[in-house]
Formats: C-alpha cells, structure tokens, sequence
C-alpha cells in the first residue's frame, strides 16, 4: 500500500521537473552575457569563422525552442550535454562534485541535529531558566549570524591560531584514498583505511558547524515550541496521571508528538543544506557542486548551470518525499 | 466511623496569574468513604477539575496547592514524596479527564496506551504462571482486552491496534475509562466522563461505572455540571461555587430540599420534564473572576436573597438536617445550627 503512494508521489514529481527545466533553461538565456563571447576571452584570438562552428556546436544558433526541445530530449535519455568550459559531459562533472556536497550536508544536518535536540528539549522544559535563555540567544544569533563570517572566524581560531583543524580542502593531500562511493567517510571506512576516516572527518568539522550553525537555531526553536506546546496537553497530564515519571513524560509521550512539526522543519532545511552552501563551499576550499555552480554562472555554462539546478531541484524533492513518508510514520492521522 | 478512602481537609489551589492570583479552591472539605459515590456539581469554572487534580498532585505550574491537607487512607498526599505519589497515579487513584480527544496521546494506538498504566505499575507480573509458562506479554494484553470488553468497546481484538481519531468519541470516552480501570484504583476521579456524550451513550457510560462501583467496591468522585444526573448516580453530593462549597448532603435530600439559593437556582436550570418544549432557565449573571474575589458570599451579584450582611460574614458551611450543610447568610443565626466540624 505505502509503496504503491510513494510510486504515486515519484509520479507526481514529474511534471515539477519538467517545469522546473523549463524555467532554469529560459532563465539561464534571460541573463545578458554570450558564453562563446566568454570562452573566446579565454581562448584568444579566434577567427570569426570559428566562432561561428562554436555556436553551430551547441545549437546556440538555433531558435531558443529548439534548442530548449534538445535540452528537455537529451535529459529525458539522463543525458545534459557537454559543459563549455570544462568539455566534460556535465553528468560526469556532477557525478564528481556531487558526493562532496552530499557528505558535507549530511555532516552538518547530524551536528546540527546533535546539537539542538537535547538544546530544544531542556528549553522546553526548563522554559524560562538561564539555560533556556541562553541557548535561545545563541540560536538567535546562529540565524542572524552570515555563514562566511562564522567560517572565517572558526577558521581563525580551530585551524589558524589553534592549529587543530585543516583549514580547506577534504583529506590530507599526503594521504591516499581509493574512492568507491565518494563519501570520503564512507570509502574510509568500506577499505578499512583508519588515517583517511580520521582525516577526512576533520576536515568536516569546521564547514558542517558552519552549515549546520543556522540549521540548529532554526531546528532548536521549532523543537522547543513544539515541546511547550505538546507539554501542555491533557495528553501528557494523562501521561502522568497514569504514573508515569516525568523523563518518560518528556521522551516517550512528548517528545514523540513535537517531532511531527520539527519533522517538516528539518525537511525544509535539507534544502537549505545541499543549495545555500555555495559560499561555504568557497570559504572552506571544499570540492562540491556549489562552488561549480558559481563558476558555471560567470562563465555562462549553459548545460553545467542547468545539470546542476536540475540536481538540486531532485534532490529537494527527494528530501521532500523522504520527509512524507517519515511524517505517515510519525502521524497516524496522516496517510501519505 | 470506618477511616474514610480519601479526606480533604482546607484544600487551597492557587493559580499566580498577572491578573492576581486565581483561588481554583479555597478551603474544600470533604470526604469519600470506600465504595462511596460523591458528585461534585457547579457551573463552569467553579473548581471541580481543580479539587481533581489537586488530589493528584497534577495542579500545572505555575498553579500549586497552597494549603491543606489530602488524607488519603490515612496518609496526606501531599507530604508524599514524588516517587511514591507516581505509584499511586494510575494505580490506587486514577482519572478520567474531561475531554477524550485531546486526552489520548494521538501517535499511540489506544490498546497500547490503556496497557501503558498497567506497565508502570508492573501489574503484568501479576500472572498466575512464571513468566516463560504464562509469556508475560500474552498476560498483560489479555488484561487489556478484558478491561476493553468491560467498558464496552466491542471487537476489542481488532481495536487494539487502532488510534484514537478512529475512535468516536463514546469509544474514546470507553478508552480513557479503560485506562482509569486497568489496574483496579480504589478511588475513582471522573471529570464529566459523559458531557461529550449523547444521551444513550451517557447512561451506558455511567452503567460501567456503576458496575466498577459495585463489583471492585472503588469509590468514585464524579464531577458534573448536572445535577439531575449526581441526583442519580450518587450517593452525597457537594455543590460548589467559585471555588468552594456552598452546598453538600446525601444526594436525595440535596435535590429535594436545597438549601443553598445557589442549588435551588441550579436545580431551576434543569429541564422540566412535565413541559413540553423544556427551557433551560440559566441562573441570571456570571460566575465571577475568582481572582482576587472580595470577602463575603461570592454568590451576591446573581442572589436574590442577597443583602448587606452577606458582605461582611466570613460564612461557614453549617449543619442543618441529617448531615446537610450549607453556607449561606440564611443559615448564621447559630442558634438551631452548629458550625460543621470533621471527625
Ligand atoms: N492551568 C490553569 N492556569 C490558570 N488558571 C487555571 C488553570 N486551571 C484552572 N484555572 C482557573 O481555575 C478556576 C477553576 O477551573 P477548573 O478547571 O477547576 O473549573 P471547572 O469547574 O473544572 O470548570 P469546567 O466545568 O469548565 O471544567 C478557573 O477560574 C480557571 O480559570
Ligand atoms: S450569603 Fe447572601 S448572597 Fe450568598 S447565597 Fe446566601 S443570601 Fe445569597
Ligand atoms: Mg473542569
């Protein structure tokens, strides 16, 4: 039954990345700038006859429809075409900088969830006590506080004056690391190699604080409202009028009911993870699609800035669908 | 005298609000013999729920018991330790709130909340097997589903594992009794268990609770804003107003012969069932803020009795006929009464 809605809701998904690659594509050709004119810049001199192949190469010369009618056609057969700049087929490119983004957002979604489950949780119910007020503060300033700017500071202090930390980068350049997956954790530990697991989690640390930073305030909050909320039920009076003591109160009848709402929150920030880390990305030297992302928009890389928002939109939606199916878990009211 | 199940004696909840503290209850007294089945009946907003909780040790912060003493077989509740206060919630004492929706936890199946408060009280042990003969967990869920059946929810087998939305509110209602139930409680806190209710449903409901009454012999406070039903379910009832009570007696002679213009207005409200379309007559005005109340009858702005004395008289509940007391201005000449006194 479950697995016949999440088929259904695969479906679904289907016309919103259609439109999506509608949208991208023509907003993509909307900016001003010609990507020939850009790779001419870094070519030198070209005769006007080849710019003229260049542009006959990439149907640039062609009306936009039909260009727009390749791209949907090519994409439909898992093909987005070559990158300008870096003449690679943009997939391959993807497929390269993809797990790097993924292992950062996964690193700095479970900091930020380790960090703001217990802070939520004792707010809620020590609410109004110095500790309540004190983590609300900092996840006040967790929001406000721009990414770069936290990432430079942590720089400063963990990798430059500290030196406990690597300052860029995803392994020690001296050490050697068979990629199987492309998760340099997960490779570390499936080829049993320990310095590189140590390595390339140290290397972690200091960008998924940096991500995760906003995420925990934002995920705090939620979850402490949420417990005040739920602990102001007659459910949870019931609770304790059945005996039960007051940590099984907060984790078992409480907590269970405030993940509802935090669930969906959580969702929506997985979005925020893999898509706004692109200036982390840059602060912290880190190999991902964000950074790629960039650099594909000033060169006007047409098919590498459309693979990627492409990406991005699936693996939002997927974040989306994941969090669906996690909330008919937590929601019997909910069917999927 | 045999000891009574529970004795309350001065019982004062306050609730600090930034308006001036709420006094919910102010100076209760009562008592519940075992098997004995006491109505607590008075408007919204009086206290009842509060008396409840208060005997629970359940008041919400910033909400607390300011005085008093809550005697229950012989030990006051309230200089008992947390620990020991748990294994009585649930177990000796248990309670049926006033709202079923909202009081069952809606992420857990309804079987597996009524057999929650069996497990914190380690009633499963109770088998009459050794654990790897008898399996412990086949014992506690037949235990459920005895106590399911009991309160007439029908096919209990298959609502075990069914959540509270998919219950109507009547099997909600049976849910929470069940729960109340399961491990057998000698006293029995019954918050409206039927307001919710239509009128079938109502008298099944309190048919269970009848029956808990006669066959486990538990002593019941039942909570109700109708007095025709405390008039026949119980055996003493207590009115109160504003956090107090204004009126108690056997519950025969309180509805025969009130005492208390606040009763007679609430026996006025009932519906005649000699006329044909039964208005319901509200006692003319408000219940008042119970925060920062003036001394005197909390009752003058809606009394038709009322006059200046009434101000003034720090009033009493005093005895009038067999064990009927009231506290009103009508009853201080203190010359037929004497001023009510426990044990
Ligand atoms: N948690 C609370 N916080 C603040 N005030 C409260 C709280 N609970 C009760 N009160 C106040 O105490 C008084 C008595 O409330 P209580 O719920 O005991 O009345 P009740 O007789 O049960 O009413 P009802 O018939 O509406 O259930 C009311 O004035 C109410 O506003
Ligand atoms: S004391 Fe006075 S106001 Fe209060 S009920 Fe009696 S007569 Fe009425
Ligand atoms: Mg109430």
């Amino acid at each position: 039954m479950r697995a016949i809605k999440i088929l259904e809701r695969i479906l679904y998904a289907i016309p919103i990345i259609l439109g999506v690659a509608v949208v991208v594509f023509v907003f993509v050709r909307l900016t001003p700038g010609d990507p020939v004119d850009i790779m001419m810049g870094q070519g030198g001199a070209i005769s006007s006859g080849e710019i003229e192949q260049l542009r006959a190469e990439f149907h640039l010369d062609e009306p936009i429809t039909n260009q727009l009618w390749y791209f949907l056609r090519d994409a439909a057969r898992g093909d987005l075409g070559y990158s300008y700049i870096l003449k690679q087929p943009v997939t391959v490119i993807i497929a390269d900088r993809l797990p790097a983004t993924i292992e950062l957002a996964a690193g700095a979604l479970f900091l930020a969830l380790l960090i703001a489950f217990p802070i939520g949780i004792i707010s809620a119910v020590r609410q109004n006590s110095i500790l309540d007020r004190l983590s609300m503060s900092f996840a006040f300033l967790g929001i406000s506080m721009p990414g770069f700017w936290l990432g430079i500071v942590l720089i400063l202090i963990f990798a430059v004056a500290l030196r406990w930390l690597p300052v860029q980068g995803r392994l020690d350049p001296q050490i050697t690391l068979q990629q199987i997956t492309g998760f340099y954790v997960v490779d570390s530990i499936i080829t049993a190699n320990g310095p590189a697991l140590w390595s390339s989690i140290r290397h972690l640390l200091l960008p998924s604080i940096t991500l995760g930073a906003a995420v925990a305030a934002i995920v705090a909050r939620v979850l402490r409202s949420s417990m005040l909320e739920v602990l102001r039920s007659d459910y949870v009076q019931l609770a304790r009028a059945k005996g039960a003591s007051e940590s099984l109160v907060v984790v078992k009848h409480a907590l269970r009911n405030a993940l509802i709402p935090t669930v969906t929150v959580v969702g929506l920030q997985v979005g925020v993870l893999l898509g706004g880390n692109m200036i982390i990305e840059t602060v912290f030297g880190w190999p991902g699609l964000g950074r790629l992302v960039v650099d594909a928009i000033f060169n006007r890389d047409f098919p590498l800035i459309q693979g990627a928002v492409m990406v991005y939109a699936l693996t939002y939606i997927l974040a989306n669908l994941v969090v669906d199916v996690l909330y008919t878990y937590l929601n019997p009211r909910i069917a999927l | 005298m045999a000891e009574p199940l529970l004795e309350l004696r001065n019982l004062t909840t306050v609730f600090p609000m930034r308006r001036g503290a709420v006094n919910a209850v102010s100076g209760v007294n009562l008592r519940v013999q075992p098997g004995e089945i006491l109505g607590i009946v008075g408007e919204s907003g009086c206290g009842k729920s509060s008396v409840l909780l208060s005997i629970l040790r359940l008041i919400r912060q910033p909400g607390h018991i300011a005085a008093g003493n809550i005697f229950f077989k012989g030990r006051d509740l309230r200089r008992l330790p947390q620990k020991k206060m748990r294994a009585i919630r649930g177990n000796e004492i248990s309670m049926i709130f006033q709202d079923p929706l909202s009081t069952l936890n809606p992420v857990f199946p309804v079987g597996e909340q009524i057999r929650e408060a069996m497990r914190l009280h380690g009633i499963a042990n109770a088998s009459p097997l050794p654990w790897p003969l008898a399996g412990r967990r086949s014992h506690e869920k037949q235990r459920v589903l005895d106590v399911m059946a009991e309160v007439g929810i029908p096919a209990p087998e298959a609502r075990y594992r069914a959540y509270p939305h998919e219950f109507s509110g009547g099997m909600q209602q049976r849910a929470l009794i069940a729960i109340a139930l399961v491990c057998e409680p000698t006293l029995l806190l019954a918050d409206e268990p039927t307001t919710a209710l239509d009128v079938t449903i109502q008298a099944q409901i309190m048919e269970v609770m009848r029956r808990v009454n006669r066959e486990h012999g538990a002593g019941i406070i039942l909570v109700t804003h109708n007095l025709g039903l405390a008039a026949e379910f119980c055996d003493n009832i207590a009115v109160m107003y504003a956090g107090r009570i204004v009126e108690r007696g056997p519950a025969q002679q309180v509805v025969d012969n009130p005492q208390h213009p606040y009763t007679r207005g609430l026996l006025a409200c009932l519906p005649q069932i000699s006329r044909q379309r039964s208005r319901i007559d509200p006692i003319p005005g408000e219940v008042p803020d119970l925060a920062g109340l003036p001394p005197g009858c909390a009752f003058i702005p809606r009394c038709s009795l009322a006059r200046d004395a009434c101000n003034s008289v720090d009033l009493r509940l005093r005895s009038l006929q067999a064990n009927q007391y009231a506290r009103c201005i009508l009853y201080e000449d203190g010359v037929r009464y004497t001023v009510e006194e426990f044990s």
